[in-house]
């Protein structure tokens, strides 16, 4: 019996050049499918991958209570000097405890080859926001000065948006801001433009404010012990949060619609795609159906030809979704891009094709191959051996 | 059209192909409808405005709030008929619904936003409740809201005087839009800036951005760079901007998105064009010894030409036309099923206009090569079928 189906099968796709244009059908079909479908996934990865990469589990976060995201929080001074002192609390080298205020502003700059402005997060950060983001690392020029209009900027910021080189100047409240250098940190902070937090308290008349704390732990698990301490306290009104999890909160939602597309879009081009692979299947099947009623009349089993069908389908299919999957991988892979990311500013990512978004797209062009090769695989076998020799 | 018949029949002369071709162009359109009623979401916001209006934002960004001490210098400024300002409230309804919700001065917005249409007595009741809230007529049907209800609301960004961020107001007036397209932004809700201004914790004087009425349109652009110089080298530099560019500006930060919809619109193109150019010229090989026989009885090479394009046609259309039919239905779904940020997605007469040259592109695409090799066949070959 295997050895029917093999010698069928081989003869099938023997055959399978002298019917090239049918079969490119199925092939450019589900080429197109599994495309689109990783390309929509390897975006959602994109963004995921950016934002996990931002928290450190060691990490927590203070925000104001109530505030789902940094830019509504507000915290103050007293309040970091609350958390600080709070048991827990990781320090550095000298003593001092790791906590970080930071403000956060939006500010506005053109896009690169665009004249309308996009919303670049502007963090003020204090000295410890360095140690507290170990990754962060300058790759050109020098730190800002604290005390002086200076900026550093991410790496994906200045690649997306115009005039954000060393050297250049940026016009904030009435003032000029000069870059001097640019850092990388392979996280959603590489969207961002960071300064001095006194600076940019004093420029945006937020005297001792801060929209969030970031805080170093001593070790993860004293995280709840550390936001049961400030809880308690009626000094402040905090949430805390750890890191990862804010940064997993933040992106939930738009991951989500862009995989509800993707989703979307690859189950109503499948069927496109299975119906296309329906037509191709049943032509190739009746321009072979006195081949194959010989076959049957000299004693292979419908079994065999069932399968052969089936295998012929679901091998083209596979190509299709390979190929489709390497356009995506060629075109995609990589690709930075800026999109509205949490807190109404962008967010600089790249698209990342996933070895296991490939298997996917595998699974779905052979489902497409399966559904697309049974029906007329099922009839080509039916065919009674008497008509079908007789047929033109 | 006397041939209409006979196209009928030989489109339907293998059932099973033609069906399956129809479906497939069926899920091309149906995506195209649905992708491109979101894209044109996404740039809509910024064509239903008229231009007649200025948008005065801070220079950093339009969520750094101006202060309200700039209006009384930006009415002063020539050409300047009146001011009204706008502050996000950062509204949250139940557990975490955003709402489109601005604290605005009553008897400004009047004046400046003649196309939202309340009752005189509305209007004033608006003006004269401190904790007034008027709701767009869109929102009020969401929620089943009516006049004398309370709204309670949390802002996500503003807390009360005593830190609580859980604020409420008397719904005084539900608004209208002057025209179609003003009635389908009717999904905000405006309350009233001075009861705000006073009760919240971050000290008062923030009036978020400026809407500035012209005296004369043409008048635009000196009148924005005249308000830009006032205010140049102070700390509240401002930006000031049509309410079209203001609203294409906010739009634009949905970014790279409205791009990969398009690549995504292109990729299911090409194949769909594949598939159905593949099964057109199978089936026209298929019956050229029938198209013999048509020369033979004498009709033209013309006519024959013109009845495979036909068939084409009539293939595209159907299936597009059903396609459509479905994307209408799906955005449909959509809307009830999340109707917050779907509501506004529509397929309009636009829509369906360039659905239906699609079509039509389509099919001369796919139909002209092989209707044109139908028409060239010499009837000898044909016959023998060569």
């Amino acid at each position: 019996m295997l050895k029917q189906i093999v010698e069928v099968a081989l003869m099938n796709l023997r055959s399978v050049p002298q019917r090239l244009g049918l079969s490119l059908v199925i092939l450019v079909g589900i080429a197109g499918v599994v495309g689109v479908f990783t390309a929509l996934f390897a975006m959602s990865r994109g963004i995921e991958a950016t934002f996990a990469a931002s928290g450190d589990p060691r990490n927590a976060m203070v925000l104001r209570g109530g505030s789902q995201a940094e830019l509504n929080s507000t915290v103050s001074l007293e309040t970091l000097q609350i958390a600080e002192r709070t048991a827990g609390v990781r320090r550095d080298e000298t003593g001092a405890p790791l906590a970080s205020g930071e403000l956060i502003v939006i500010t506005e700059l053109p896009r690169k080859g665009d004249t309308l402005g996009a919303n670049v997060t502007l963090r003020g950060v204090t000295a410890a926001a360095f140690p507290l983001r170990p990754n962060l690392k300058i790759i050109e020029g020098v730190k800002y000065t604290p005390g002086l209009q200076e900026l550093i900027v991410g790496r994906g910021a200045a690649s997306q948006f115009e005039g954000l080189e060393v050297g250049r100047t940026v016009r904030l409240r009435g003032a000029d801001w000069t870059i001097v250098g640019v850092f990388e940190s392979g996280d959603s902070f590489d969207s961002e433009i960071w300064t001095d937090a006194a600076t940019a308290q004093t420029a945006w008349g937020r005297n001792n404010l801060y929209s969030t704390i970031l805080v170093g732990l001593e070790t993860a698990d004293t995280l709840d012990a550390f936001a049961a301490a400030l809880k308690v306290d009626p000094r402040v009104n905090v949430e805390v949060k750890r890191q990862v999890d804010y940064y997993t909160e933040q992106t939930r939602d738009t991951t989500r619609n862009i995989k509800f597309l993707g989703v979307f879009v690859a189950i109503i081009m499948g069927l496109g795609a299975v119906f296309a692979a329906l037509n191709t299947m049943y032509a190739a099947v009746s321009a072979r159906t006195r081949e194959i009623a010989t076959l049957r009349a000299i004693g292979f089993s419908g079994f065999a030809v069932v399968t052969s069908v089936m295998i012929e389908a679901m091998l083209l299919a596979l190509v299709g979704g390979l190929l489709g999957a390497l356009i995506a991988f060629v075109l995609f892979n990589g690709m930075t891009v800026s999109t509205l990311g949490g807190g109404f500013t962008q967010l600089v990512f790249q698209f990342r094709v996933t070895p296991d978004l490939l298997v996917t797209g595998a699974f779905i062009a052979l489902a497409i191959g399966f559904l697309g090769g049974l029906f007329p695989a099922v009839r080509a076998a039916r065919m009674p051996v008497t008509t079908a020799l007789r047929a033109a | 059209m006397k041939y209409l018949g006979f196209i009928w029949a030989s489109l339907w002369r293998k059932k099973t192909r033609a069906a399956f071709t129809i479906l497939s162009l069926l899920c091309a359109f149906m995506l195209f409808g649905l992708l491109q009623a979101i894209g044109t979401f996404f740039t809509a916001g910024a064509d239903f405005v008229g231009a007649s209006r200025l948008i005065v934002q801070s220079r950093v960004s339009f969520t750094d709030s101006l202060p309200v001490r700039l209006m009384p210098q930006i009415e002063r400024v020539p050409g300047v008929k009146a001011v009204s300002h706008d502050q996000w409230f950062g509204g949250v309804l139940g557990e975490n619904t955003q709402a489109i919700a601005f604290a605005s001065d009553p008897v400004r917005l009047r004046q400046v936003y003649p196309e939202w249409v309340l009752t005189d007595a509305e209007w004033q009741a608006f003006a004269n409740t401190r904790t007034g809230v008027i709701v767009g007529r869109k929102l009020a049907d969401q929620y089943g809201w009516k006049l004398g209800d309370k709204l309670p609301m949390k802002s996500n960004i503003f807390p009360q005087k005593d830190g609580s961020m859980a604020w409420t107001f008397d719904i005084v007036g539900i608004f209208d839009g002057k025209d179609e397209s003003w009635q389908n932004q009717t999904t905000q809700l405006y309350v009233n800036w001075n009861y705000f201004d006073e009760a919240n914790q971050f000290g008062s004087g923030n009036a978020g951005v400026f809407a500035v009425e012209l005296e004369d349109v043409n008048q635009a652009d000196e009148v924005a760079a005249a308000i830009d110089q006032l205010f140049l080298n102070s700390p509240d530099e401002t930006k000031t901007q049509s309410e079209k560019d203001f609203n294409k500006g906010f739009f634009a930060q949905i970014g790279d998105i409205g791009l990969i919809v398009r690549l995504i619109l292109i990729a299911v193109f090409f194949t769909i064009v594949i598939l159905t150019g593949n099964t057109m010229a199978q089936a026209v090989r298929e019956r050229i010894p029938e198209m013999a026989v048509l020369k033979t009885l004498g009709f033209g090479n013309g006519t024959v030409t013109m009845m495979v394009v036909a068939e084409a046609v009539l293939l595209c259309l159907i299936g597009g036309l059903l396609g459509m039919l479905f994307a209408q239905l799906g955005i449909k779904g959509l809307a009830q099923a999340a109707p917050g940020f779907f509501s506004a997605v529509r397929a309009d007469g636009a829509l369906w206009v360039q659905a239906i040259a699609l079509m039509l592109v389509l099919a001369l695409v796919v139909g002209l090569p092989p209707a044109l090799r139908a028409g060239r066949m010499k009837i000898v070959d044909a016959l023998a079928a060569r």
